[in-house]
């Protein structure tokens, strides 16, 4: 079913939260394989635990059943081949590092050497348009500039997957447009395979070349949605009749597999403590 | 746009260099101020139930002033005047001396210092070691922390004398009592900063598949600097209090210890030489407290609106 050179490979996979007690299904027979080069979305409501499906890719946190490869590789050893990148909701940013030097982090702890850093670094700030703030902390620029950064940091080692979790989520909805149409730009200039989490259906049709859309309680795939729409994407793809049709799609697909409200639902997968 | 924003960020930079020094200028403003209002309750204090006035500032009162309370604690020798304080400063420091008051005491105040510093940075790495050995190992966390407590509940007055013992009669013993006060907000506000970066940025470095020194070296370390520096803060005032605590009672010579014990023999005869021991003593401890908050300053100043303690 999955080809060797998937870069994700999900099979029978399951998660359960909490002790004897008592339990909660977050995740329950998940299958599903990504190709080089794609551009997948999950999407479904709060508590169907697409961001925990996203840290399980990432070996953040374990699966209860089934297995995960990444590269061929179970997720750990992928993980420790840094074979991906993280992009999380907050920038996460470190406030006492310059831009260039938060983009450098991960490079210090691959130990590149320093002038091979150097160029990395301004080839980044380049690709996210920072190059003018690499000297500028954090705090100095705007919401979605602080993100850009933290992509040109996932991206700084070259990893084969970028995986992002609802990374746009916090931006107001004009930036978040502009910062999609950036996303697609780097992503066809890198051809990175990108697993992306979000809450918006308009995000993931626009972004993807497949949505994978799930249910909450316990947490499965509903329905694959192929999304076709020609590339590259710009503004006018957003006015095209395939568009809509396919956000209509999405949208009865969320419906279908019922909690189809955010209202009501608990706040997000735990966070297990890593201290 | 873009190089008017980047020129914007540097205009923020010296602003805040600016900003800062503005902050240091009103803070010295502001305790020099208070200073002056001490001084001025302190004297009128007296000009209301003190002893008679016979001079003020070296200036002869004729008549002199009878203030119209008689308060013991506020007579001359329990509280003599300001300038009468400051005077014995530049005076001989005893009826022989040939130095002043002042270089006596300085010369004390860097004895103890010495001892209070080498103490501090004793204490603060100590307390910095623990707290990182505590945030690794919950089980060395639970099973030490209480003893960390519990000894801050020993007196130094009760150690001190074993310590002097151990030691010798020197300023090393001082250095070992002051790090055994320092040693303990460091510890605490240590476990506290170390935990607290973002739950997500230590994923993101398990995400790099980074090893616990690169935790500790690249996020860790920098996100506790801020509460490091609140205890070292705190901690340089215990240390120089614990370095004359120190040295009063085990006899240790040449530091401001021993010469509170020699002033407070000679309290009847000459008040205002203890008061001003007492003032310089104080005035040490802030010295060493503005050290370390310029320290913190500097190396703080690249972090956005930190909490000032």
């Amino acid at each position: 079913m999955s080809g060797t050179n998937s870069v994700v490979a999900i099979r029978d996979l399951g998660k359960t939260f909490g002790n004897e007690g008592s339990q909660t299904v977050a995740l329950s027979g998940i299958n599903l394989t990504i190709q080089p080069g794609e551009f997948v979305s999950l999407i479904g409501p709060s508590g169907c635990g697409k961001s925990t499906l996203l840290r399980i890719i990432g070996d953040l946190t374990g699966p209860t059943t089934g297995t995960v490869e990444v590269n061929g590789k179970p997720a750990a050893r992928a993980r420790t081949d840094r074979d991906y990148g993280m992009v999380f909701q907050a920038p996460v940013l470190f406030d006492w590092r310059t831009i260039e030097a938060n983009v450098a982090l991960p490079l210090e702890i691959i130990d590149m050497p320093r002038a091979r850093r150097v160029q990395r670094i301004a080839e980044m700030l380049s690709l996210v348009e920072l190059s003018d703030f690499a000297r500028h902390h954090p705090w100095q620029l705007s919401g979605g500039m602080q993100q850009r950064a933290a992509i040109a940091r996932a991206l700084a080692f070259e990893p084969r997957l970028l995986l992002m979790d609802e990374p746009f989520g916090a931006l107001d909805e004009m930036t978040r447009e502009r910062m999609n149409t950036e996303l697609l730009r780097i992503w066809e200039q890198t051809g990175t395979t990108i697993v992306f989490v979000t809450h918006s259906i308009p995000e993931a049709v626009f972004l993807s070349s497949r949505v994978v859309v799930m249910s909450a309680r316990p947490g499965r795939i509903t329905k694959v949605i192929e999304v076709g729409l020609p590339r590259p994407r710009s503004d006018e793809t957003r006015e095209l009749e395939p568009y809509f049709e396919l956000i209509t799609e999405v949208r009865e697909s969320l419906k279908a597999g019922g909690h189809g409200s955010d209202a009501g639902t608990i706040a997000d997968e735990p966070l297990e403590a890593l201290q | 746009m873009t190089g008017a924003t980047a020129s914007f960020g540097r205009r923020a930079d010296v602003g805040g260099a600016l900003a800062s020094l503005g902050g240091i200028i009103r803070s010295i403003l502001a305790f020099v101020v208070v200073v002056l209002l001490i001084a001025i309750v302190w004297e009128a204090a007296k000009w209301l139930g003190g002893g008679i006035w016979r001079e003020a500032f070296g200036i002869v009162l004729d008549p002199p002033h009878m203030p119209p309370l008689r308060i013991t604690q506020l007579n001359d020798t329990n509280l003599p005047h300001v300038w009468e304080v400051v005077g014995a400063l530049f005076e001989p420091a005893t009826r022989r001396s040939e130095f002043s008051l002042f270089a006596v005491l300085l010369d004390a105040a860097l004895f103890t210092w010495r001892g209070a510093a080498i103490g501090f940075a004793l204490g603060a790495a100590i307390g910095l070691g623990l707290a990182i050995l505590f945030v690794h190992s919950r089980l060395l966390e639970r099973a030490l922390v209480p003893y960390v407590i519990a000894s801050q509940t020993i007196p130094i007055i009760a150690l001190a004398p074993m310590v002097v013992l151990w030691v010798g009669r020197d300023w090393p013993s001082v250095a070992i009592i002051s790090a055994y006060l320092t040693f303990f907000p460091v510890t605490i506000a240590g476990i506290r900063g170390l935990k607290s970066p973002d739950p997500r940025a230590l994923e993101l470095m398990r995400s790099y598949a980074a090893d616990w020194k690169s935790v500790l070296w690249k996020v860790r370390l920098p996100a506790a600097l801020p509460y490091l520096f609140t205890a070292l803060k705190i901690s340089a005032t215990a240390s120089i209090v614990g370095a004359i605590v120190a040295e009063a009672p085990t006899g240790i010579a040449g530091g401001l210890g021993r010469a509170i014990i020699q002033f407070n023999q000679q309290f009847t005869s000459g008040p205002e030489k203890l008061w001003a021991t007492a003032f310089i003593c104080a005035a040490l401890g802030i010295a060493f407290f503005g050290l370390v908050r310029l320290a913190e300053m500097i190396v703080l100043r690249n972090r956005q609106r930190e909490v000032e303690a």
